[in-house]
């Protein structure tokens, strides 16, 4: 455990998306997964991982838009909840992702004698990301100093570090913990941090989590 | 506006967005940005660039605003032009649309269209792009393109596949285009004065000129005298709600001068609301900013169950003032409301009326639903998220 700060600093990163729109709809569940399968992966990326961008204060009740148009649109509850399950954080790739989300949708429908749709409700518009890095100019040394830059800084810095860091490094390990771990060398903090469930939330609730956790760190004593 | 202006926004933007902002247009700085629209005063994308266009300059950006100039004709055939792409069976002659062209050729000579990005609003000023000298060119639609008018539509087409991407402000809204096709949400400006904080005093004044008495729960309704405005169904949820509570419903909506149209559903609506006191039916001038922002502010409730609907940005508008708002599924309304966290999206005057009832009878949940509507307004709806969404249009278009 260290008491002053590291050499190696971390530097925030944040991000704005644009959302393109792909020209491809959805109107019954069959079709949703038929172009799920020939979407390019960043619309696979766009409807689970930066649904969390475009949602970062108010919780929605499912966790990606599949899920969030089977169970409002097309009142599927059942398949709604099975896709809520879907952790992006268990794939390793977006391919695997796809193909188990494809493969959830076939297995559901292959227990039903009619393809539920959205009838009345609005189809699904499929649309992929456009992601621009943007250096904020907050660089910390000390977990005192990476508390408050985590208390100001533009909510999708958390969330580049902590979903995008998920693809881009292809690891468990979030940018926040790894950070902890390798140049704080405060491993039980950042054991805690990387046990974070991003999906189970807003990213305003994963700055409020990240905030308590060094704030009961920092009231241990020792760390600046 | 200077830097010192742009500050005003850190007061109501989310946590860190003035600095994120300023970061974001390092990556741009010393790029041109232009914009060209038919119109610099009226309508919400003009209010909004009346604000974009100076805050860009202060982040150094140069950025400009150009408005084409053109005749009664030139008018007449734009306007049937946007009711056409807007689903109107208008059809545009061989003289008509040579007019549309000659008027742009003149344009394009009279204006300045050196930019790195030039953003073309709607479908008045499109043909410029048939004289673009460089740079790139994105042509923003504000309308419901959903379901236009056939014939029309293949010969505005034409054009529009010469950009090098389009935006619009529903997926819904987007025809298939061989170009990118992109998102952006309309926003508001929290800084003017239709959405400024206002004190009770200048609230219950303002209430005095309109004549509204006070003492009842007040549902409103903002919106022109248009059919597909459904003040009649508002009416009728009224009805249902007024047997158990005892409240107000005012519908404000602009002026229908020289608008037939207007008129009868203006007439319609006073039928429906007969003698009865608690029904203010309210005539607007175009430019009553401040009174909008009086009704949105001293309403406890919002409806707006239009039939069909553009973005529909009076429903941020009222959010952000801290109300719950209940909408129908048309348009834009249903991608601004959090269903059951925001508001209500309704299907039906009856859902509409329970869901009035719901919220008068439970006055807590009303004002919890209120505070979060004017959350997510600030963190999605606002002007600021715009220029981010611009600033970010630019870096990648141009790095392109």
């Amino acid at each position: 455990m260290t008491t002053a700060g590291t050499d190696n600093p971390f530097r925030f990163l944040g991000c704005s998306e644009i959302q393109e729109i792909l020209g491809k709809q959805a109107e019954d569940e069959r079709t949703l997964a038929e172009l799920l399968e020939e979407v390019p992966l960043d619309s696979i990326y766009f409807h689970t991982h930066s649904f969390f961008l475009r949602h970062r204060f108010i919780e929605r009740t499912y966790p990606n838009d599949f899920a969030e148009w089977v169970g409002e649109q097309v009142r599927d509850h059942v398949l709604a909840e099975r896709l809520s399950v879907v952790d992006p954080f268990e794939y390793s790739s977006l391919e695997a992702l796809r193909e188990d989300v494809v493969s959830l949708i076939d297995d559901h429908l292959s227990g039903l004698a009619t393809v539920p749709r959205a009838g009345f409700g609005t189809p699904f518009y499929f649309s992929r990301s456009r992601i621009l890095e943007i250096p904020t100019g907050w660089e910390v040394r000390t977990l005192r100093e990476f508390r408050a830059a985590i208390a100001e800084v533009d909510v999708s810095v958390i969330y580049f570090h902590v979903f995008e860091a998920h693809l881009r490094l292809q690891r468990e390990e979030n940018d926040f913990s790894a950070w902890i771990r390798n140049g704080l060398q405060l491993s039980e903090l950042a054991d805690r941090m990387r046990a974070l469930n991003p999906y189970l939330g807003s990213l305003e609730r994963l700055r409020s989590n990240l905030l308590t956790m060094c704030d009961e760190q920092l009231a241990k004593g020792g760390q600046e | 506006m200077m830097i010192g202006e742009l500050e005003q926004y850190r007061e109501v933007a989310p946590k860190g967005t003035i600095d994120f902002l300023r970061r974001l247009s390092d990556l741009v700085q010393g790029k041109q940005f232009l914009h060209v629209s038919a119109v610099r005063y009226g309508g919400g994308m003009a209010e909004i660039l009346r604000r974009l266009v100076p805050v860009m300059k202060a982040l150094g950006i140069e950025a400009r605003w150009e408005v084409i100039a053109g005749t009664q004709e030139f008018a007449d055939v734009t306007r049937r032009i946007a009711d056409g792409l807007q689903g109107r069976p208008h059809t545009i002659t061989n003289e008509m649309y040579a007019t549309y062209l000659d008027i742009t050729a003149r344009n394009a000579r009279a204006l300045n269209l050196d930019a790195d990005l030039v953003v073309v609003h709607d479908p008045q000023p499109a043909a410029l792009i048939d004289h673009r000298k460089g740079g790139k060119w994105v042509w923003r639609c504000h309308l419901d393109m959903g379901r236009p008018y056939r014939s029309l539509w293949t010969l505005f087409r034409r054009h529009v596949v010469k950009y090098d991407a389009a935006i619009f402000s529903l997926p819904e809204f987007a025809q298939r285009l061989p170009i990118p096709k992109l998102l952006i949400y309309p926003s508001i400006d929290p800084l003017t004065e239709k959405n400024r904080e206002l004190s009770r005093a200048e609230i219950a004044q303002g209430l005095d000129r309109l004549s509204i008495p006070k003492g009842k729960p007040i549902l409103l309704q903002v919106a022109r005298y248009d059919r597909f405005k459904d003040q009649l169904g508002t009416i009728r949820a009224y009805r249902i709600v007024k047997k158990h509570h005892n409240c107000r419903l005012v519908l404000a909506g602009s002026g229908v001068l020289h608008d037939p149209e207007g008129e009868a559903v203006l007439a319609e609506v006073q039928e429906a609301a007969g003698n009865d006191p608690d029904i203010h039916i309210l005539q607007l001038p175009p430019e009553a900013n401040r009174e909008i922002n009086v009704l949105q502010r001293a309403a406890s409730i919002v409806v707006q169950k239009a039939l069909k609907e553009g973005f529909g940005v009076a429903v941020s508008e009222a959010m952000w003032k801290g109300k719950p708002v209940i909408g129908g599924t048309a348009g834009g309304v249903s991608a601004q409301i959090v269903d059951g966290a925001t508001g209500f999206i309704v299907h039906s005057v009856e859902g509409a009326a329970f869901r009035i009832r719901y919220l008068l009878s439970n006055p807590g949940v009303m004002t919890r639903m209120g505070a979060t509507a004017k959350e997510h307004v600030r963190r999605n709806f606002l002007i600021t998220r715009h220029l981010g969404d611009h600033l970010t249009l630019l870096k990648l278009l141009c790095s392109e």
